[in-house]
């Protein structure tokens, strides 16, 4: 044990001995492991995240389109929806025998990139919401903000603002139709946090009072109102089997099943951060060639001086163990630095994504698999450090002392 | 004490080299006379136990070298012998004071910068400590390689040419520096050298003629 820490004192000085080399490796090193870090986090911030939006919903049924942009949009939130359906056929749908739950969404509109999104209180119970301050809505017009859209926003009860026509935030101004902010959610980390949320009947008074000329038009258009897509909850999992076939052929809607679709995305998105650890795997190699090839170099530079250690009564093991010692000491300075630097990689990206009001995604979060970091750091340094460790052990002290 | 009986090396691409025996007490001068290339270096490795002889017997300090595991010689050699290379191989990854503290990490033991500053102030190379071998003279690298030689009171020093490429006054600065040090730990001091300077600065001295014997001349029948 002592002369481990012997081993490991003097590697760190002849690390230091050749500061530009070994400050180069550890950039090496610490870039690969911050790659690998950060995918792992980025990757694991994903899945959590679509599991904790997509728990408890079973099918989304909305307009005839693509089946993955109506549950990006349905649930996540991410893309515009394919259309809009007719509320008659929802409602018929939240009859039927296999529906537990039907949760209406309208969306149309936005406040500052944020959706306004019309739907019932079930929609804050589904995701177990608590108001921060205020209170839900009880009449229409009256919205709650999420967390993230409060704090963006600077909206708190009382507030009024004006939704937009669009998703963008570039479109038509509803002017004469103010929202009044009734409560402030608290945190829930889902998709929540960045909406608006007002009750449906809201998204029709304002499209139905800029549309309509008279009262005979005002009624035409609600006997055709509409909303964007239903969030449904299966009465049994058997239901899986013949309801959305059943959407899909006797309505004119479509039903799509998120864990289907998302398992699609996450392939997709899975070739990207597989990739990205590709990516990071080619870098940790190419750090561990160029420990390799310093340790190599520094074994024969450092012929005589390991030739006098055995000539000192040093046996072979120690110069081994000091070589390998050198490595791990690159390989535990590239962990720290790497696994800070992922984490600091991370939470910039979750600022951008955050700017771009998408998924939540931040920098303090811990992985049991970032264990793998250090470790994988440990093996390639090792490995880069065994044939030069072997070298010196093999070291052929009588010759090196009598060459002149 | 050195002795020595029948002793004889062969490297596996080179002829066998053959000793005269030898049998010094301790605390007494050994010179090794020969030529360059004459086997006085796999002399030194020998009583180092660095190299294993193919034939006869070796007793350094007591210890007949023959009986000793690698590992074990290892140790042996960390306890009982100073060395002080031609090369003097000061590290210059390392500062002086480090250089010497490489001789406690060899041995396996804890640094002792207490022994290190002792050792170099007992040589006069005290204030050097933390230079670079690169900031030393020649005559300083020596002190400070002959204090890393007897830094745990070996038993037996042996010095491979430490005259080389010294002029008169240095070399015979050199000898009487390591003269005394031998006599102050009490070692057996053995000096290998080409140089005809170093038996006159030692006339008490045992000295053993080291060269290649020339192969048997066969009559041929031609």
């Amino acid at each position: 044990m002592k002369n481990i820490a012997n081993s490991a004192r003097l590697a760190w000085r002849y690390l230091w001995a050749r500061p530009l080399a070994s400050a180069l490796n550890l950039l090496l090193l610490t870039l690969g492991l911050a790659a690998i870090t950060m995918v792992l986090l980025v990757r694991a911030q994903i899945d959590r995240a679509f599991e904790r939006d997509l728990a408890g919903i079973d099918v989304v049924v909305g307009a005839k389109g693509s089946p993955l942009q109506l549950i990006l949009a349905g649930v996540f939130h991410l893309d515009v929806p394919p259309g809009n359906v007719a509320l008659a056929d929802v409602q018929a749908l939240a009859a039927h025998p296999q529906v537990a739950r039907l949760i209406p969404l309208s969306v149309g509109d936005s406040y500052r990139g944020f959706r306004i999104v019309g739907t019932t209180p079930d929609y804050l119970a589904h995701y177990g919401a608590t108001i921060a301050a205020g209170r839900g809505w009880v009449a229409p017009m009256q919205a709650v903000a999420g967390a993230q859209v409060a704090r963006a926003a600077g909206l708190e009860p009382g507030a009024r603002f004006v939704g937009t026509h669009g998703l963008g935030g570039n479109g038509h101004a509803h002017g004469d139709h103010p929202y009044e902010v009734a409560g402030v959610l608290a945190p829930c980390g889902c998709v929540l946090d960045r909406l608006i949320l007002t009750a449906t009947e809201s998204v029709w008074q304002v499209h139905e009072k800029a549309l309509a000329v008279d009262a005979e038009d005002s009624k035409a258009l609600e006997a055709e109102r509409e909303v964007t897509l239903a969030l449904i909850t299966y009465r049994s999992p058997l239901a899986a089997v013949s309801f959305p076939r059943y959407v899909n052929t006797s309505t004119p809607m479509q039903a799509a099943a998120p864990a289907v679709e998302i398992t699609r995305l996450l392939r997709m998105v899975g070739v990207g951060t597989d990739v990205l650890r590709g990516f990071g795997a080619v870098l940790l190699l190419v750090a561990g060639l160029s420990v390799f090839i310093a340790l190599w170099s520094a074994v024969r530079e450092r012929r005589a001086d390991l030739a006098l250690l055995r000539m000192l009564g040093a046996p072979p093991g120690r110069l081994a163990t000091m070589l390998i010692c050198e490595a791990l000491w690159l390989a535990v300075l590239a962990s720290v630095l790497g696994l800070l630097g992922g984490h600091l990689l991370t939470g910039l990206i979750g600022w951008m994504l955050q700017a771009d009001r998408s998924l939540p995604i931040t920098g303090w979060l811990w992985l049991a698999e970032e264990a793998w970091v250090p470790v994988s750091a440990a093996a390639v340094a090792v490995l880069a450090a065994l044939i030069p460790a072997v070298n010196a052990y093999r070291a052929d002290v009588a010759q090196m002392l009598s060459s002149r | 004490m050195i002795e020595t009986r029948s002793l004889a090396f062969g490297y596996p691409s080179g002829p066998q080299i053959s000793f005269p025996d030898v049998s010094i007490p301790q605390g007494a001068t050994l010179v090794l006379r020969g030529r360059s290339g004459a086997g006085k270096s796999t002399w030194l490795a020998l009583a180092a136990g660095l190299l294993s002889a193919t034939q006869g017997q070796i007793t350094v300090a007591g210890q007949p070298l023959q009986a000793l595991a690698p590992a074990a010689r290892d140790a042996w050699r960390a306890r009982t012998l100073g060395f002080l290379p031609q090369k003097l191989y000061l590290s210059e990854s390392l500062s002086v004071a480090q250089n010497l503290a490489l001789v406690h990490f060899a041995a396996g033991l804890r640094a002792e910068p207490g022994a290190i500053a002792a050792s170099l102030a007992a040589l006069d190379v005290g204030d050097l400590a933390a230079r670079r071998p690169s900031q030393l003279s020649g005559g300083q690298a020596q002190r400070v390689a002959l204090a890393r030689a007897v830094l745990l009171d070996p038993r037996v020093l042996l010095a491979d040419e430490p005259t080389a490429s010294l002029d008169d006054d240095a070399a015979t600065a050199a000898l009487e520096l390591l003269r005394a040090t031998a006599q102050r730990c009490g070692a057996t001091l053995v000096v290998a050298t080409h140089d005809a300077r170093v038996e006159r600065a030692f006339p008490h001295a045992f000295t053993s003629q080291i060269g290649i014997q020339p192969p048997p001349v066969l009559d041929s029948p031609l």
